[in-house]
């Protein structure tokens, strides 16, 4: 079982982030579980959602303690929540930061994208509040080969109707320009 | 082939409760917003709105007056449906007694969450546990497949001449409500050949006016009328069988009875519960028997009518079990515990350990169930709080 922990900040599209990368590995015929944990609902707050993967169907529905990966949609919430926590040894965290890996020295595998210029450049959201969701899985999807880019792909147009090619686009963005450390 | 109509797709437990509702040709609906609830009436405006759904769509200032209203379409003879959570359902306390009272077979969702103060919007069992003696059937799903086929099934057992009393099915909040799993949606004209039309001996007709519910003295037909209702419920036990045997036929999804044993046939301890922390125990269960632990589940699907036949030849000749609550009644944790020893009393002396888990939506890790296997199988008995800052 591949269990994926987001952390970002309300309004910037973790929930939506955890269903798109779930509904990819959905597509690709696995049992799937994608849930947030909602605090009070507000923009600017420190947002939690998870996703699960599995061959087979999941009963497991506690909250992810010990994720496989942990995708950060905003590298400020480092500083007030301990998103590290419980990483596996050998886990994968994905930031959305201009900086390059290596600034990130945790001793894990570590990648690297701009999502928020990506974001900016597709009209996604806006310039002061940019959607960056779409974007980070595309660099979730250099990473690990778990869940193809092509579903993600797939999956992201499936769950942004009206702004399917910008979103698209972002992903494979954040796919080429993505940085890998470790 | 039947079962090739049928299409899969990740939705939440909200929205499988919606689709539910389609699929059941519901025509009344009314309802008033809470959350976690809301996603359910919000998608089921929508389906109205886009004339998906042929029904009527009536918004309300109170959870009062939407069990009200569908109570009076249902005597219409109108499949009527709402769904609340936490206060909203203690405020239609009142009418959830009169609706049962009145024989109105109508399905409910409820999607369990916490009842104030502090307030608390995430999942905890005592909202609905506190309507146990309403007169309502009562189903606490553990997934979002459970929660569609129940409303289908809801109709068909609630409906039945021998039952006509309504039915509540449970959803936890968030665990299930807002979480996206993949679920198998049946075809409409399947679900039509499954459930049959609604239909009511006595409905309202402006041609032939009758008095409803009015008014009996002592030795009036009270009390036979509410001793009809007991055995209804009693009925209802052989409808509940036969009706998911039939839904495993027509649909190819088998689904146990009252109780849905897990790895129970040569266990020496059990763990009993309901609704989501059910399903978190498979996977614990799944873990301890990798490491030679002879652990079963008994899950209680059905609260009412209560599975007391189905505890006693579970838990009969076991070592131990723990009764795991996600409610709080006061009598000695909680109505889980109470009902599960009154059921065991004198048919079979099994050691309980009775726990209060994760009230308010506080997080039950595996690491907390197998803190309360520990404790089964060491013999602890009583009460223990699992996991409170201050100790059990």
């Amino acid at each position: 079982m591949l269990e994926i922990r987001f952390h970002g900040r309300g309004g910037q599209g973790a929930v939506t982030a955890s269903r798109i990368l779930a509904l990819a590995a959905f597509n690709e015929g696995k049992y799937v579980l994608s849930f947030p944990f909602f605090g009070t609902e507000r923009r600017g707050a420190p947002v939690t959602s998870f996703t699960r993967i599995d061959e087979k169907r999941i009963f497991l529905r506690s909250q992810i303690y010990d994720p496989d990966a942990i995708v950060i949609l905003d590298s400020s919430v480092m500083g007030s929540t301990d998103v590290m926590k419980g990483l596996k040894e050998d886990g994968l965290l994905v930031i959305n930061s201009s900086k390059p890996p290596e600034e990130f020295g945790t001793g894990r595998k570590v990648v690297t994208v701009d999502a928020t210029s990506i974001a900016i450049r597709h009209n996604l959201g806006s310039r002061a509040n940019p959607i960056v969701n779409t974007a980070i899985l595309g660099a979730f999807a250099k990473a690990d080969q778990n869940v193809s880019l092509d579903s993600i792909v797939e999956a992201t147009r499936t769950a942004s109707p009206r702004y399917g090619d910008e979103n698209a686009a972002a992903v494979l963005d954040a796919y080429d320009s993505a940085r890998a450390g470790w | 082939m039947k079962s090739m109509a049928q299409t899969k797709a990740l939705v939440t437990g909200n929205e499988a409760a919606a689709i539910g509702v389609k699929l059941s040709d519901v025509r009344f609906i009314s309802a008033y917003p809470i959350t976690p609830q809301t996603t359910i009436v919000e998608k089921l405006a929508e389906m109205v709105a886009n004339e998906e759904l042929d029904a009527r769509y009536v918004e309300v200032e109170s959870e009062h007056s939407a069990m009200t209203a569908v109570f009076s379409s249902e005597l219409t003879g109108v499949r009527s449906y709402t769904a609340t959570s936490s206060h909203g359902l203690l405020y239609m306390h009142e009418m959830l007694h009169w609706t049962a009272g009145m024989r109105l077979p109508i399905v409910v969702s409820v999607v369990n969450r916490a009842i104030g103060p502090p307030w608390n919007i995430w999942a905890d069992q005592t909202d609905s546990m506190n309507q146990k003696d309403t007169g309502w059937l009562q189903v606490y799903c553990e997934s979002n497949q459970e929660v569609l086929d129940t409303i289908i099934m809801g109709y068909r057992i609630a409906e039945d001449r021998s039952v006509k009393l309504p039915l509540m099915s449970m959803e936890d909040a968030f665990i299930l409500s807002h979480t996206s799993e993949p679920v198998t949606v049946p075809d409409i004209s399947q679900v039509r050949d499954f459930l049959p039309e609604f239909d009511l001996d006595f409905t309202v007709d402006f041609k032939n006016p009758m008095g409803y519910g009015s008014y009996s003295t002592p030795d009036g037909p009270f009390m036979e009328l509410k001793k009809d209702m007991a055995d209804s419920m009693n009925k209802a036990r052989a409808v509940i069988e036969k009706t998911y045997r039939d839904f495993s036929e027509s649909f190819g999804r088998d689904y146990a009875g009252l109780t849905d044993n897990y790895m129970m046939e040569d266990a020496e301890f059990a763990l009993v519960a309901t609704g989501t922390l059910a399903s978190t125990a498979k996977h614990v269960v799944n873990l301890l028997r990798n490491e030679g632990k002879k652990v079963g589940l008994v899950r209680v699907k059905f609260f009412r009518p209560f599975p007391s036949e189905e505890i006693v030849s579970s838990l009969k000749g076991l070592k131990g079990a723990g009764v795991i609550d996600r409610s709080l009644a006061f009598s000695d944790g909680g109505s889980l515990y109470s009902e599960v020893s009154a059921s065991l009393y004198r048919k079979a002396d099994v050691p309980l350990t009775g726990f209060v888990a994760g009230l308010g939506g506080r997080d039950v890790r595996v690491e907390e169930f197998r803190k309360m296997y520990e404790m089964v199988e060491e013999g602890s008995e009583g009460i223990r709080w699992i996991n409170t800052k201050g100790g059990e």
